[in-house]
């Protein structure tokens, strides 16, 4: 099946699905409730914050190139390797390379949506390589046999109930416990793994390129675990996470919990500079950056589409747009799901294959007036249209229908025409028509605006 | 007409250029650019000489303000393009820039609510120009949801194309009206009326949706109002 028919499949199915629709509305009722009082209460100015951020990003995506080599020449210089990896099959074979080297039989992981976009998990997995997802969220839809819902929540759409099952389940827990107990039975479940594992693999939600750092927040604790206790930290970023200075976190950091959860700050921020110095009595022994461009280049060289690498992955799109709000995660079929997805995503994959995600939208703007690095979304959903369009995809029927249209439309007295036998036939063919279809068409008015004013005149 | 007695109620001459069609909008969303433009071609044609235009959808002026650049770039018609810009008004946009939101004085009845539409409220940022009008109405009580405000779903072609999530987006903004006790809501663009109107004439939904001209026509002419 195409992706375009799995998309009208899976949208459809989710959008007359009444449980998930309440579930969801909920929680971006609750999300957008917290994040308009965050916004209000930290930011002096938000609207200027966010004017700034966006310059800033912008600013370093002008000098990306200057920047990565600098990040990469100082953490070097503190005994981390920095990998260049051009597609997500290099991202493996890097990663399949340090597996071989230090003999990796267990792998933990903190969240990161880099390695979903590189399929990491099924690829170790099919080594028989044992993965524990250590966030919470990306735990549960590891249990459930999913794909993250959301790039910041990915368990968003299950409800408590349905954890407990799932963990009843998969991990033996009371099938009646609360959230507290849901909590400590996946921590007791994941507490072992960060010893035992030979290898903690996470990303980055920044990357500093004057101090040569990989930034990381998280709410839970695990990353840091992750990234601490095995021997070896892998850490695979996109090229796009880079901010210049150390000093631009200030700004950073809350920007991006409070557009992602509509936090103050994050409860754990980790600055991470290198392996474990000479004085230092912990920490894992190796460390290597995989910096993953999959794609990321050619947006990068796109004069309209550039300005998507700003993006830091806050989730705030996702949570604003109606139709995500409609289909939910999963039904984009894609890393990154939401507006930034669906103007992505046909560049970092193909358009040919992801260009209806940019048709899929009523193009209201909720998304662009949200984001925090003033990243025009729904205007480079427009743009990917245009390019589907150019491309030669629109389809023998739209490319048909849309000559007609312009063929009537160009011309008033075919307009009235054709307003004049819509009026003649629409009794015969509303007849016709199935009763849902019949709901959804509206009847001709019995006069145009055109015949009325012609009657006022006379 | 609604609009057109409004204005002239104001003493403006109002004109309708019979020859007009569309300013190519659904075209152009869709991502056909040369279809819009040649119906934008005639957009320009039948208003070319207009002194000012107004319209009841900001939608429209959207198009004709935002996108015509685009859609006319490297095309000898740009400069009349160009020249629209400055010229195409929203309906309360107009009213509110040409000061005549005092003299309007009108009366209704019941729980009303109003629905801004996107283009007019994203791409024109016209957020107080609507309520400066309606709150001119008297005898009604404001109700407005508290949540954020939403699309209703319309989107053009979005709605053709992808019809099950165009209604259930159509379904949860209705719901947020209804669970605010409106029972009449009130819009700005005819792309939100129609698409509202029929999702709550499909639910049965006993609510009434009217055009913001319509509604403050109706209320300028309201028996109550003192002359």
């Amino acid at each position: 099946m195409s992706q375009l028919q799995s998309f009208l499949d899976n949208s459809e199915n989710k959008a007359l699905d009444e449980i998930h629709r309440k579930k969801i509305i909920k929680a971006v009722t609750s999300y957008d409730q917290t994040v308009i009082g965050m916004k209000s209460e930290q930011f002096k100015d938000w609207a200027h914050s966010r004017e700034v951020a966006g310059k800033i990003k912008q600013a370093t995506l002008d000098r990306l190139p200057d920047y990565l080599e600098e990040f990469e020449s100082k953490i070097q210089a503190r005994g981390a390797q920095v990998l260049w990896a051009e597609d997500a099959q290099a991202a493996r074979s890097f990663i399949d390379e340090i597996i071989a080297r230090h003999k990796v039989k267990q792998v933990v992981k903190s969240k990161s949506m880099t390695t979903e976009e590189i399929d990491l998990n099924e690829h170790l997995e099919e080594q028989d390589i044992e993965v524990f997802e250590s966030d919470l969220g990306e735990l549960i839809v590891q249990l459930a046999g999913e794909k993250p819902y959301h790039i910041v929540t990915p368990a968003m759409h299950k409800s408590k109930e349905e954890i407990a099952e799932l963990f009843n389940e998969k991990l033996n827990s009371d099938p009646d416990s609360t959230a507290e107990e849901l909590t400590m039975t996946a921590r007791a479940f994941l507490r072992n793994a960060y010893v035992t594992s030979q290898i903690g693999i996470t990303g980055a939600n920044f990357l500093i390129a004057d101090e040569g750092a990989v930034v990381m927040i998280e709410n839970e604790g695990n990353g840091r675990l992750s990234m601490a206790c095995p021997p070896v930290h892998v850490v695979v970023a996109g090229i796009e996470k880079m901010l210049p200075r150390l000093r631009d976190l200030p700004l950073f950091l809350p920007l991006l919990s409070t557009s992602g959860t509509g936090q103050e700050v994050t409860c754990y921020n980790s600055i991470i500079k290198g392996p474990k110095g000479e004085e230092e009595v912990d920490g894992p022994e190796h460390m290597y950056v995989i910096l993953l461009d999959n794609g990321r280049s050619e947006l990068f060289q796109d004069e309209e589409f550039q300005q998507a690498l700003r993006c830091i992955r806050c989730g705030a799109c996702l949570n604003a747009c109606p139709v995500y709000r409609t289909i939910g995660g999963h039904s984009y079929d894609t890393t990154y799901q939401g507006p930034i997805g669906s103007v992505i995503t046909p560049h970092l994959r193909d358009l040919a294959s992801f260009g209806h995600l940019a048709q899929a939208s009523s193009l209201c703007g909720a998304c662009t007036d949200v984001c925090p690095v003033k990243i025009d979304l729904h205007h480079l959903l427009l743009e990917n249209r245009w390019r589907s369009k150019k491309a030669g995809l629109s389809g023998i029927k739209w490319e048909l229908i849309l000559k007609i249209w312009a063929w009537v439309f160009k011309s008033r007295s075919r307009l009235n025409g054709m307003s004049k036998f819509i009026q003649l036939t629409q009794g015969l063919v509303r007849m016709l028509m199935p009763k849902s279809l019949r709901e959804k068409v509206p009847r001709r008015a019995k006069k145009s605006f055109g015949e009325l004013w012609k009657e006022r005149q006379q | 007409m609604d609009m057109v007695e409004v204005l002239e109620r104001l003493n403006y001459q109002v004109t309708y250029n019979p020859a007009q069609t569309c300013c190519g909008q659904p075209a152009f969303n869709a991502g056909h650019r040369e279809e819009a433009h040649s119906v934008a071609s005639c957009f320009l044609e039948a208003f070319k000489e207009a002194e000012c235009i107004v319209c009841p959808s900001g939608s429209c002026v959207a198009m004709v303000r935002k996108f015509f650049p685009q859609v006319f770039q490297s095309s000898k018609e740009l400069e009349i393009a160009k020249s629209l810009e400055s010229k195409v008004f929203e309906f309360t946009e107009f009213l509110v820039r040409e000061g005549k939101v005092n003299e309007l004085s009108g009366q209704a009845e019941g729980k009303v609510a109003f629905h801004n539409s996107c283009h007019a409220m994203r791409e024109l940022r016209l957020i107080d120009e609507p309520w400066a009008v309606l709150r001119k109405i008297e005898g009604c009580q404001w109700v407005q949801p508290e949540v954020e405000p939403t699309c209703c779903g319309f989107g053009g072609l979005f709605s053709v194309k992808f019809s099950p999530i165009s209604q259930t987006m159509a379904k949860t903004r209705l719901e947020q009206f209804v669970d605010c006790g409106a029972d009449t809501l009130v819009t700005n663009d005819p792309g939100c009326l129609q698409q509202l109107k029929t999702e709550a004439s499909s639910k049965s939904l006993g609510i009434d949706i009217l055009h913001l001209s319509q509604f403050l026509n109706r209320a300028l002419n309201h028996p109550g109002v003192r002359s």
